[in-house]
């Protein structure tokens, strides 16, 4: 077990330094931004001045090199425009997509068991169908366009919820639930079919016999022993959830880590997008990493793979 | 449900019935037994005929600007669904956006599932060291957000039809290229292989003539289940601000463009929406339909 926890940690260190090289180097195929702050028809020494001055005269060996230097220590420069610490600015965005994210689960977790649990031990019945037809349709719906009709809805005609910003309680409702309904719909497929898996099992049928009554098999027999393969598959999930924050944190302007990363991708500002990147590609990783530690902890045979 | 049928049936028949009319009846008579396929199979024809006779249907020009018309609701003036904030046709642009989500789709399922198909050969077929390197760098990827990774992608090589393609097939041929990897694996154990290798036919002739033509099934299958998100992904990143940029209509774009009017305009947020849920509703099932046909085992996950 021990082997196989060091072995998926140094991949996560691989992980993330493969994103960040990827995005350096695509960075800098896409031309140097050095253009983008000055005027169109600024001379050419001023141009050149500018470069010499942020370092983009050099080979791009050397410019990656310093990079990663500096990267490892934590050091992504500073912003083009703020002039401010670029991994500073980044962590002072990441308590509120935490904030978001983690609400968002725990609602959308909520809703989709006792939806997953009804739809599985009423299977093919109205509920199911209910059931099923709802995930069916969710999995349709763009969680960017949900948002807008919320917006529409409580915000433009009800007029009792703010279309966006941060800062209070108030604030949170809205995000919260357009983020939520993007799960909701993958998590009560995944407690269906963990559900429908335990329910199918002797010991279920014995205790259904033997007369223990409804409420007590469901909960204490069959989703008790379902609920392992639920919060992996669940934490393997959480890479989705953590991509749709960044598209709720835009349609909302909840000032997270995804809605900086948006404009600092819309204003160039590369040394943000390369702090962004970072936190986003290792706060992914961690998550998968300790998703699998989960999965291989109940699941013996991956270990051995 | 099967009161649409008969006019597919016949127009696909009569095309290639000489060669295989067994096979469209086939596929046809389990079509009509399953309504979500059917319904999934109707929203896709309606989406191709709406992308190729599009410009011929619309009833004004979907880039045409007016502003004497402009954020006219839906059914006035002549115009279906109303007008947008530089006036112009709502109805005509989601038509014209049908074209831009189902080339983007094709587009893109097409180069994404052809790279991750040779790259699953090359991986299952050979293995030793190569597959080790490409199924790594699969890994790699696939422990990054699919919508990010396209996202930041496109925000950097720049934005239009062509780069939003190339940013979603880069980020989607690893889906390919482990599922068709794993298919290659499990054909090589298969009993007509190991005998073909007995026998002596070369690996080329094996892998072209044995592997291959068995591919196609998962091939088909994953490529409908993988459209729907390019096309979801498409919107989402063009509702951002990159991807296909106005004036070409696309439908994640007109959503961006509306919501600044979301206070005033209900229907510049309202259709291209129902526009984007259709198609991927239909694209999905369909594809799930396709699934449970053609591979029963995976039926019911």
């Amino acid at each position: 077990m021990l082997d196989f926890i060091i072995k998926r940690f140094l991949q996560v260190i691989v992980v993330v330094f493969l994103a960040l090289t990827v995005v350096f180097f695509l960075i800098r195929l896409a031309g140097d931004p050095t253009t983008l702050f000055l005027p169109p028809d600024a001379p050419r020494e001023q141009i050149e001045e500018y470069r010499e001055l942020l370092g983009y005269n050099r080979p791009l060996y050397v410019q990656y090199g310093d990079f990663v230097s500096s990267a490892v220590q934590g050091d992504f420069g500073e912003s083009l425009r703020s002039q401010e610490d670029a991994l500073g600015i980044v962590l002072s965005r990441l308590p509120a997509t935490f904030q978001l994210a983690i609400s968002a689960l725990v609602l959308a977790l909520l809703i989709a068991i006792p939806l997953g649990v009804l739809s599985a031990y009423k299977r093919n019945t109205v509920f199911d169908r209910i059931g099923v037809g709802l995930t069916v349709v969710g999995q349709a719906v763009p969680s960017f366009w949900l948002g807008l009709l919320l917006i529409f809805f409580f915000a433009a005609q009800l007029k009792v919820l703010p279309s966006g910003g941060g800062g209070t309680p108030v604030h949170m409702i809205l995000p919260t639930l357009t983020l939520a309904a993007y799960s909701v719909a993958r998590f009560t497929r995944f407690t269906r079919s963990a559900m429908l898996d335990v329910l199918r099992k002797d010991y279920i049928r014995t205790a259904k016999a033997s007369g223990v009554p409804t409420m007590r098999l469901i909960m204490r027999y069959a989703l008790r022993n379902s609920l392992i393969p639920i919060i992996t598959l669940v934490a393997l999930d959480l890479g989705v959830l953590l991509g749709g924050a960044v598209i709720t944190e835009v349609v909302f302007s909840w000032p997270g880590v995804g809605r900086l990363l948006m404009q600092s991708l819309m204003n160039r500002d590369f040394p943000i997008v390369l702090a962004g990147v970072f936190i986003i590609a290792l706060i992914y990783a961690i998550i998968n990493f300790v998703a699998d530690i989960l999965y291989a902890y109940v699941n013996p045979q991956i270990r051995v793979k | 449900m099967a009161s649409s049928l008969p006019q597919g049936e016949q127009a696909l028949d009569q095309s290639v019935k000489p060669k295989q009319p067994s096979k469209i009846a086939e596929f046809f008579s389990n079509l009509s037994r399953s309504w979500t396929g059917m319904l999934g199979f109707s929203i896709i024809i309606l989406l191709v005929l709406l992308s190729i006779f599009g410009p011929w249907i619309t009833p004004y020009d979907p880039e045409h600007a007016e502003f004497g018309k402009k954020l006219l609701p839906p059914m006035t003036d002549g115009h279906l669904l109303g007008t947008d904030q530089l006036g112009r046709d709502i109805f005509s642009r989601i038509i014209m956006g049908a074209r831009v989500s189902v080339i983007i789709g094709v587009a893109t399922v097409c180069i994404a599932g052809l790279i991750g198909t040779i790259v699953g050969i090359i991986a299952g077929y050979f293995r030793g060291w190569i597959d080790i390197v490409l199924m790594r760098i699969v890994d790699v990827q696939l422990s990054f957000p699919f919508i990010l990774l396209v996202l930041v992608i496109n925000a950097i090589i720049g934005t239009g039809l062509r780069n939003i393609i190339i940013s979603l097939a880069i980020g989607g041929w690893v889906i390919f290229a482990r599922v068709i990897r794993s298919e290659v694996l499990a054909l090589r154990e298969k009993e007509f292989i190991t005998s073909c290798i007995a026998t002596g036919v070369s690996r080329l002739e094996i892998l072209v003539k044995h592997i291959v033509p068995n591919l196609f099934t998962p091939m088909i299958i994953l490529a409908s289940l993988q459209i729907g998100t390019y096309i979801i992904a498409e919107a989402s990143i063009s509702f951002l601000g990159f991807g296909v940029q106005p004036p070409t209509p696309a439908w994640g774009n007109m959503l961006n463009e509306g919501k600044d009017y979301i206070f005033s305009s209900w229907w510049l947020i309202t259709f291209p929406g129902i526009a984007i849920v259709l198609t991927a509703l239909g694209v999905n099932l369909f594809g799930d339909w396709l699934r449970d046909t053609l591979d029963p085992e995976l039926k019911g996950e």
